[in-house]
């Protein structure tokens, strides 16, 4: 069990300044560099989702999680179950297209993997691709003989399949909001 | 009623029943020192001679009282000044609200005189932090700040303000604290948590788990931690203890929250732990923590770590279960609540046999016969002779530390005052002085080394003025002695820097401050000079001389088995 391996966290926080700041200060303390990060506000606009991945084993990576759930604007915390949880991201990628050649082999690579054209210069094609790494990884391999001008990805968000939710109250949750009391 | 942003801050202080303040002034925050001005009669301020001295004595004023200290500095070097001081007080969950004021908004991130980003440099060392931009938040900001500060786990919180905030003006309104948890930011956040407004409880199924396994145990073992004495349960840790009857190992943090003198008590454990309290730790079937969070000079080596007992954790953080220790079985709660639920469920329990193991091995260190100078037992044993007996003791960090811990009972929580987690030098002496403002009918000793003192003396200045009768020990031996004991016993005596054959004259220095002072060879000399520093009613400065090769016994190399003892 106890194997490095990516790890998606997913961690609802205040949306407030510099809560992403302590945060992410934690990773670094910890010796982990952050392999990505998505953060946005959730449906309730005073509330933040981050997802985090990292390379961890699992004791560390519990680890994190409950120095995570100790911050103050931290709500809660949940490390997702792999094989149970989707996860998605955005991918940018600007492509060398000079020939009519180019452009269309550029197109068709897009029309296989569901990517949409989203600009286009005379001399360049711009693709937008959501998925997971190998899909990203995939696209990436085959447009890189044209030459890659550049390449953003948004960082993965992630969510559990089903039912489960970040909201549910757990007992380990309760202990940790314990400690947070206030009076 | 409308007020400026200083009066609105003053108010809330007095909401939260501070009447005093260490701090010092300077530009960003005259706004508010003028409105303090004001406030004469009602908030004491203490002005020290350096910002870290104040922050160890609002940190010493916190430990020794059980309430908030409060501390004020100015931007820049005013507030980096008070770091230290906080790092001290987070690593020991004192509650501490430090106030510092920041450069006007207009000249924020400009690099600016004296503008420093102390909530960023701070966030890794306060439980929380504030910038405070705007006047109309101010009073909601700091009546989070101190509930934060006191509740759960308590540490240090800081608010750093604009100054044009301290100018500005904002309605206040009066609130009485009981009002504080349903208002504003603060009943947000207790509401976010669904607490009701009273303390939660511990999971009773938890507790029955544990007092189950107590019934069991016939070897049990209870660490007394710092939880214990800032939960201020030393009344129910005693009967508990009795109760099981079973032997109790004291960390330095958690001195005062186990009788020293109750018979179940096997003394320190850890690196400088007694014989009787680490070798139970190592042939304990049970080991109950409370409070403690198995810090590596407490565990040492984790894997070998009470390799043969079921672990448990009591301890209102979380975070700490399994941090350092891997554990069988916790309950989250407050020390003092934990152990009212078990005591409930539990008879009296009888292990003789066990008590007879535990205490076949010493609970204290013998020492040989003195030679010519003072040993370190000779001052400690002249301390407890003459000192009242619930004298408090503030210590700096070191070999007199470890001495300290080790040699004196202690009855009460906040009776030693030390920094056990960051090992702060230079604590000591504002720790003494914030103990002393705060208890002014106790007497308060500081104990500290040559190396220590000379870090952080210039507070004598703050004792002389505000005529603060506190004695001065110093275990004198002109070396950095803990220092000089790891490179005499693991670096083949290389003492590289560790001599400090060198100026003041601590007897001269405490007579230029105005105070007493008198240097000591011998145990009658010390005697004579501890009466006449307890009868002369002011500061007083006892300069001890011992030899530098005395050491920390016994002492067990960091990360080795707990029963590895280097130096018997």
């Amino acid at each position: 069990m106890d194997q490095v391996e990516r790890r998606s966290l997913s961690v609802l926080v205040d949306n407030e300044a510099g809560v992403l700041s302590q945060v992410s200060r934690m990773f670094s303390r910890k010796g982990y560099n952050i392999e990505s990060l998505a953060v946005g506000t959730t449906d309730d606009p005073k509330v933040s989702r981050i997802t985090i991945e990292v390379l961890a084993d699992e004791k560390h990576t519990n680890l994190l999680c409950n120095q995570l759930r100790k911050l103050l604007p931290v709500h809660s915390v949940k490390l997702l179950n792999p094989n149970n949880s989707i996860r998605r991201e955005l991918i940018l990628v600007k492509v060398n297209a000079d020939s009519s050649e180019a452009c269309n082999r550029v197109i068709q690579i897009a029309n296989i993997f569901r990517a949409s054209v989203i600009d286009v210069s005379t001399t360049t094609l711009t693709l937008a691709m959501i998925g997971e790494e190998s899909k990203a990884e995939a696209i990436v391999n085959l447009v890189k003989e044209f030459g890659i001008l550049e390449l953003v990805r948004t960082g993965m968000v992630a969510l559990e399949r089903g039912t489960d939710t970040i909201y549910e109250a757990t007992k380990e949750k309760g202990e940790f909001d314990y400690g947070k009391n206030v009076l | 009623m409308q007020m400026t942003g200083a009066k609105i801050l003053m108010e809330c202080l007095l909401e939260q029943g501070v009447d005093t303040v260490f701090g010092y002034p300077g530009g960003t925050i005259l706004n508010v020192y003028d409105e303090l001005y004001n406030y004469e009669g009602k908030i004491r301020h203490i002005l020290t001679a350096h910002e870290q001295g104040a922050s160890h004595a609002a940190d010493g004023y916190a430990r020794s009282t059980g309430k908030v200290g409060v501390c004020f500095a100015t931007s820049g070097p005013g507030c980096t000044n008070l770091v230290t001081g906080i790092a001290t007080a987070y690593m020991d969950s004192s509650p501490v609200v430090f106030v510092t004021c920041n450069v006007t908004e207009n000249l924020i991130g400009k690099d600016s005189f004296q503008e420093v980003d102390i909530t960023g440099i701070t966030m890794p060392i306060t439980k929380c932090n504030y910038i405070v931009r705007d006047v109309n938040q101010l009073a909601d900001i700091v009546r989070e700040a101190f509930a934060i500060a006191r509740g759960g786990r308590p540490g240090p919180v800081l608010i750093d303000i604009v100054k044009n905030v301290t100018a500005e003006t904002a309605e206040y309104t009066p609130l009485s604290r009981e009002e504080h948890a349903s208002q504003g930011r603060l009943g947000a956040l207790v509401k976010r948590a669904s607490h009701d407004l009273k303390m939660p409880e511990p999971d009773l199924g938890d507790v029955e788990i544990l007092a189950d396994m107590i019934r069991k145990s016939s070897k049990p073992l209870l660490i007394c931690g710092g939880g214990v004495v800032r939960g201020r349960a030393d009344q129910e840790f005693n009967v508990f203890a009795e109760r099981i009857d079973s032997p109790v190992a004291i960390t330095v943090m958690g001195a005062g929250g186990f009788r020293g003198r109750n018979p179940l008590t096997t003394g320190m454990i850890g690196m400088h732990g007694s014989q009787a309290s680490n070798m139970a730790v190592d042939a304990c079937d049970l080991l109950i923590a409370v409070g403690c969070r198995f810090s590596d000079r407490v565990a040492l080596d984790p894997k070998t770590f009470a390799s043969q007992a079921k672990v448990v954790q009591i301890d209102i953080d979380r975070s700490e279960i399994n941090k350092n220790v891997e554990t069988d079985h916790h309950i989250i709660g407050d020390a003092k609540r934990v152990l009212q639920l078990l005591l409930e469920r539990l008879d009296q329990q009888h292990h003789e046999e066990w008590k007879q193991y535990v205490f076949s091995f010493k609970t204290e260190t013998e020492y040989d016969e003195a030679g010519n100078t003072l040993t370190p037992k000779q001052i400690s044993d002249v301390i407890a002779r003459l000192c009242p007996q619930d004298t408090m003791v503030a210590t700096d960090v070191g070999q007199h530390q470890m001495w300290v811990a080790q040699h004196f009972h202690y009855d009460y929580p906040g009776q030693l005052l030390t920094s056990g987690g960051f090992g702060t030098m230079g604590f000591g002496l504002g720790a003494a002085i914030g103990a002393q403002v705060g208890n002014p009918d106790k007497t308060v000793i500081h104990i500290t080394g040559d190396g220590s003192f000379r870090m952080n003396c210039n507070e004598l200045a703050t004792e002389s003025y505000y005529n603060l009768p506190i004695i001065t020990f110093i275990y004198n031996n002109q070396v950095l002695g803990m220092v000089r004991q790891w490179q005499h016993l693991i670096y083949h005596e290389h003492y590289s820097q560790t001599t400090l054959d060198r100026a003041p004259d601590f007897v001269k220095l405490a007579e230029a401050y105005g105070l007493g002072g008198k240097r000591v060879c011998t145990v009658p000399e010390l005697e004579e000079a501890v009466r006449e520093a307890l009868a002369c009613g002011h500061g007083y400065v006892i300069d001890c001389a011992i030899d530098m090769d005395e050491m920390v016994r016994p002492m067990v190399p960091g990360g080795g088995r707990i029963t590895n003892f280097l130096v018997d």
